[in-house]
Parts: C-alpha cells; sequence; structure tokens
C-alpha cells in the first residue's frame, strides 16, 4: 500500500506542473496592462512603470515567469500581491476561513445526505423517498446563488437568525447559514448516490446471508448494508472537498466571507497573476490529495480491495 | 441395463413446465432480437418522469423558436416610465427596474441559457467521447497521454477554471454579442469540462472491448476501425449520453452563475442568469419578487427536465436497474 500511495504522489507532479502551466497561460493571455492599471489614472514615468513590471517577472518571457514561479513557490514564496503583500501570507490568512467553511459544509452534506439516503434507500417507494427524490432535484436544479441569497434573506434579514454577512467575525456560528448553503447541492447528491446504493445492496447475497445468518435487522443495516454502500458516496465526498472550496467563490461573495474564493476573485478581476495561480496550485493539491485519500480508505471500506 | 434404485435414492425429474427451459421454448426464434435501443425506448415508453420532461422540452422548444407565440411584448423595448410596474394587459408579471416586460424577457432569454447549455453538452460530449475511445481502445501510450492530459484539466475545478478563461475573453472582447458571448461562455466550460466524459467513455470502451461480439467481428476479419465504430462505441455510448443529458442542465445553472459573477454572457444579452442577477437588488429592498420569480422558476424547470430526462434514460438503459 505504501508503494502505492508513493506511486500515485509521484504522479500528481505532472498534473500540479500542468494546470499551473495552464492557469499561468490563460491569465497571460488576458489583454492589457495590469500593471498600468494599478496606477489607475495617475500619471506615472515609465521607469517606475519597469520597475514594478520587473518586480512581478512580468518583463521576462511566458514560460520564464512560471519557472520564475514555480522556483519560489518550491521553498513557499509565492510572489506579492499587487498591494504589495506576500501572497503566502494572503493565502495563509484566507486559507483557513476557506477550509473552515468547506469541513463544515461537508460534515453537514455528509452527515444529512447520508441518514436520508439510507432512510430513503431502505423505504424505497415510500412517501419519505419521494419527498427526498423531489427535493434533492428541485435542489440541484436551482442555481446555489439563489439558494444563497433567498437563505441570506429570510434566515438573516428577515427572521435574523443568523448574521447577514460574515465579514471580519469568522466563528462558527457566523459561518453556519454559508455552510448550509454551500452544502446543499452536495447534499441532493449525496442522498440520491446513497439511497441507489442502500437500495441496490439489500438485495444483494451477503445481505440475504447476513439474514439468514439470524442477525438483528440493524446489524444487517450497518454492518452489511451501510459499509457497502458507502463506497461512492465515500468517493463523491472525497472529491467534493476541492468542489467545495471552488464553489466557495460563489458563497463567499454572497455572504462577505474573507476566504480563498474572495481572495481568487478579486485577483482574477485584476489579472493578479501571482495570488490567481497560488490559489489554484492550493485547490489542485487539495483535490490531489483527497483523491489519494479516498484511493486509500476504499481498501479498509472494501476488503476486496487490495493495493499491490 | 439400469442399475436398481436403492430406497432414498429415487430422483424425481421435473416435467418440461416447471423448469427455467419452458422460458426457452418461448422465445421466438424466426424474429430479430430487438436491439439495446428498441428495448430502452419500450422502457423508456413506460416512465411517467420521460413524458412529463418531453412535454416540458417541447414547450421549451417551442419557446426557442417563436417566443412571439406567447407575448407580444418586445424584451428590448424598455421604458422608464414602466419601472416596477405592475402585471397589466398584455403584460402578465409586470415590468423590471428599466421598465421591460418581465415575462418577455424570460421567454426570450430561454434562448442564450438553452444555447450555452445544449452547444457546451455538444463540444464536451465530442471532446470527451472521442478521447475516451481513443484511449480505452488503442492503450498503451495514447492512454496514458490522454489520461494525464485530463487529469491536469480535470484537477482545475470547473468553476474557477471558466472564471479565468472568461476574464481573459473579457477583456479582449468587452463587447460581443449573443452569439460571441454563448461561444466564450461553450469555450470556456468546454474546455474544461471534456475530462470528466473522457474518463466515463473510457472506462465503458474498456469494458465493451473485451466482450464476446468484439471478438467474434475481430475473427471474421473485421478492421480495428470498423471494430472501434461499429461495435464497441455504440454499445460502449449509453453512460456518455446519461452524463450528457444531465450535465446540460449543470451547465444552464453555470451560465447562470457565471452570469451573476458578472463573467457571463454580456450584459447586452437577454438571458436568465442576467435577468436573475440584476433583480437581487429588487428582491433585497421588498420592491418586486416577480422580476426574480419568473426567470428562476423558467430555469429551474428547464434544468429539472434535463436532469429527469437523463435520469430516465439511464433507467431504461441500464438493464440490471430495470429488475429491481
Amino acid at each position: 500500500m505504501w508503494w502505492y500511495a508513493a506511486r500515485r504522489i509521484l504522479q500528481t507532479i505532472p498534473v500540479i506542473l500542468g494546470s499551473t502551466l495552464l492557469i499561468y497561460a490563460l491569465v497571460f493571455l488576458r489583454p492589457g496592462d495590469p500593471i498600468r492599471a494599478i496606477f489607475g489614472d495617475k500619471p506615472v514615468s515609465d521607469s517606475v512603470i519597469e520597475q514594478v513590471r520587473a518586480q512581478y517577472n512580468f518583463d521576462q518571457p511566458f514560460l520564464l515567469q512560471w519557472l520564475l514561479f514555480l522556483k519560489g513557490a518550491i521553498t513557499l514564496d509565492f510572489g506579492q500581491s499587487f498591494t504589495g503583500r506576500d501572497v503566502s501570507d494572503l493565502v495563509a490568512e484566507a486559507f483557513p476561513v476557506t477550509i473552515k467553511l468547506a469541513l463544515m459544509a461537508l460534515v453537514i452534506e455528509a452527515v444529512l445526505g447520508i441518514v436520508a439516503g439510507t432512510i430513503a434507500g431502505l423505504r424505497k417507494g415510500k412517501l419519505f423517498d419521494s419527498t427526498m427524490l423531489v427535493t434533492s432535484l428541485l435542489v440541484i436544479a436551482v442555481p446555489i446563488f439563489v439558494f444563497g441569497f433567498v437563505m441570506q434573506l429570510i434566515f438573516g434579514v428577515k427572521l435574523g437568525w443568523f448574521p447577514p454577512t460574515v465579514g471580519g467575525n469568522t466563528s462558527f456560528y457566523n459561518l453556519l447559514l454559508p455552510a448550509i448553503v454551500l452544502a446543499l447541492v452536495s447534499f441532493a447528491y449525496i442522498v440520491r448516490l446513497t439511497r441507489t446504493s442502500v437500495a441496490g445492496n439489500l438485495t444483494a447475497d451477503h445481505v440475504r446471508t447476513a439474514r439468514a445468518k439470524g442477525l438483528s435487522e440493524g446489524v444487517v443495516v450497518r454492518r452489511h448494508v451501510l459499509r457497502n454502500s458507502l463506497i461512492p458516496t465515500v468517493t463523491f465526498l472525497g472529491a467534493d472537498l476541492g468542489a467545495l472550496m471552488a464553489g466557495a467563490i460563489v458563497t463567499e461573495g454572497i455572504f462577505n466571507i474573507p476566504g480563498i474564493g474572495n481572495l481568487a476573485f478579486n485577483a482574477i478581476k485584476r489579472g493578479e497573476t501571482p495570488t490567481i495561480v497560488s490559489v489554484v496550485t492550493i485547490m489542485v493539491l487539495v483535490y490531489v490529495l483527497t483523491s489519494l485519500i479516498v484511493d486509500l480508505l476504499y481498501a479498509w471500506l472494501d476488503p476486496r480491495i487490495r493495493y499491490a | 441395463m439400469p442399475k436398481p434404485t436403492l430406497p432414498g435414492q429415487e430422483r424425481y425429474v421435473a416435467p418440461i413446465d416447471e423448469t427455467p427451459l419452458a422460458a426457452v421454448d418461448s422465445v421466438q426464434v424466426d424474429e430479430a432480437p430487438a436491439s439495446q435501443w428498441k428495448e430502452a425506448w419500450k422502457q423508456l415508453r413506460k416512465n411517467p418522469m420521460f413524458w412529463v420532461s418531453s412535454v416540458l422540452l417541447t414547450i421549451l422548444t417551442i419557446i426557442i423558436i417563436a417566443p412571439g407565440l406567447f407575448t407580444n411584448a418586445d424584451p428590448r423595448f424598455c421604458e422608464l416610465s414602466n419601472s416596477l410596474g405592475p402585471a397589466e394587459a398584455g403584460h402578465p408579471f409586470g415590468f423590471d427596474k428599466q421598465g421591460c416586460d418581465v415575462w418577455a424577457r424570460t421567454l426570450y432569454g430561454a434562448r442564450a441559457s438553452v444555447a450555452v447549455g445544449v452547444l457546451t453538452t455538444l463540444v464536451v460530449a465530442l471532446l470527451g467521447g472521442l478521447t475516451g475511445a481513443l484511449a480505452g481502445f488503442k492503450g498503451g501510450l495514447s492512454d496514458t497521454f490522454i489520461s494525464r492530459v485530463s487529469d491536469i484539466f480535470f484537477a482545475i475545478p470547473l468553476l474557477l477554471a471558466a472564471i479565468v478563461c472568461l476574464s481573459a475573453v473579457n477583456n479582449w472582447f468587452p463587447d460581443r454579442g449573443f452569439w460571441g458571448g454563448v461561444l466564450a461562455v461553450v469555450a470556456a466550460l468546454g474546455l474544461f469540462g471534456w475530462p470528466q466524459i473522457t474518463r466515463i467513455m473510457r472506462g465503458s470502451v474498456l469494458e465493451v472491448k473485451n466482450y464476446e461480439f468484439v471478438d467474434a467481428a475481430r475473427a471474421i476479419g473485421a478492421s480495428n476501425q470498423r471494430n472501434l465504430w461499429r461495435h464497441i462505441v455504440p454499445n460502449a455510448i449509453s453512460p456518455v449520453i446519461v452524463t450528457s443529458t444531465v450535465s446540460l442542465g449543470i451547465f444552464i445553472v453555470a451560465e447562470a452563475t457565471l452570469s451573476f459573477l458578472g463573467l457571463g454572457l454580456p450584459f447586452s444579452v437577454v438571458s436568465w442568469g442576467n435577468d436573475i442577477s440584476s433583480a437581487q437588488e429588487l428582491v433585497r429592498s421588498g420592491t418586486s419578487l416577480n422580476v426574480m420569480f419568473v426567470p428562476v422558476t423558467a430555469l429551474v424547470l428547464t434544468v429539472l427536465s434535463f436532469i429527469l430526462l437523463g435520469d430516465s434514460v439511464r433507467d431504461a438503459l441500464d438493464p440490471k436497474a430495470r429488475k429491481r
């Protein structure tokens, strides 16, 4: 298994190199001069422009810029933002907020999704099942920003249960409403996934055997149905942490949360290459690592899977 | 001379009607076997969800072809004197802040949203289907190459990647009209959406490749090309069709989200995403609910029909799910 993990980690190196290069190219293709944009309407001498441009390596050819970024990134030096702050500092401030938000959303969607999906799967075709199916379809069909907006309006502004915007105070309670909004879409997918596989596994041979052995219904469901049914759900959850962090761009925008999504969105608007590429690199890393963990979890969930 | 039977060893021979062999006799040998698609269509016809989504999508198609059938108002004829005006004859849902007819804008907005969904799905299905089929069928170096490249595109979150792409496009072509706007969103979503289909198609082709009928075709001398296009792809494509139908709806939602962020379709294009995001202020201040409710409902119904269609097609194509 260690050999497998090592090989998987080695495989991620080209993915990280390729995705940073790709984003670098996309940002590079942007026309206009981000350095001149910093100064706005203020008159500025060409020598100053040249100096600032050199500071961000914008005077170098494209591939060299990317290589210089990589060289810095290895020593955790991600360059500077246009306001002169180290990108590593900006990310270090924003990342914990987003990770907190994403993990809260992950826990909410996992717990509620698995419980609702299991009940729906066990009672396939009954009222609870049909209600969950309709709800999950609706949740998938409504854009997340509409949900965010409506929930902010109802629970934040009208009822006053939660603060409508988060701002500087990123406590658990303040992040709860945004986390619920962020979790909604994935919750719907988890309900559907879990329901389908629970309903399918109920008729599997090993479950019939467990029943025939005289195990109680609770033990059959927990140990024999659920453990097998959770494999697709766990796969989804693993891939979802990365998606949640990307989805946070919308949620953080609506609720004004100083997280990594907000950081990325503002940097993209300004064409601030070092920040954009750093954020993308982090998201790719999160995705790669979580999918590795999920693959290793398989072996625990399904003893038939062995890694040579 | 049969051996004498000892007590307890008598055999019971079931009459033919009690064995599964009876079913074999009932098969019509002289009739051609129903194809996978015919069989699926038979199943599909029985599914009420399929009919609900088909009716909704037919109505949507009529709206896209001839929005003028449902309203006499012009979505671009806006008079500030009508700003936030209530519903009146010919304007069933009143007016938005600019004094444009809400119902007419929603009807005409279907074009942009559906165009983005359909075109992105086509691009993604074609790119992903071709690369996936190639990777699964050829294996070896082509497989490694395609898989690694698709890994790179797959690792970057779709929404983030689309935002970066579109912010570049926005700066190149600030005003790009209807098709320019639609194609930009299609390109951004398509560029990063294909790896999902590649993975599905590759897995599916790898499975179908090992079936006996492919060996049989090869044995009677079918070329690689013929084997791939005539035998493997038609049998491997159903998961791609299902995923594409569902993701068509998801792409429509993505377009609305991008427009909400100010990066999707240009503001001059009448689209659900643009109308929803500009209606927010009115809802927040409690001025008008219709302005947001009408385009959101249209979008949700459209996305819902594509998801339901995808679900029913999957049920019809998957014989394993059928038995349950």
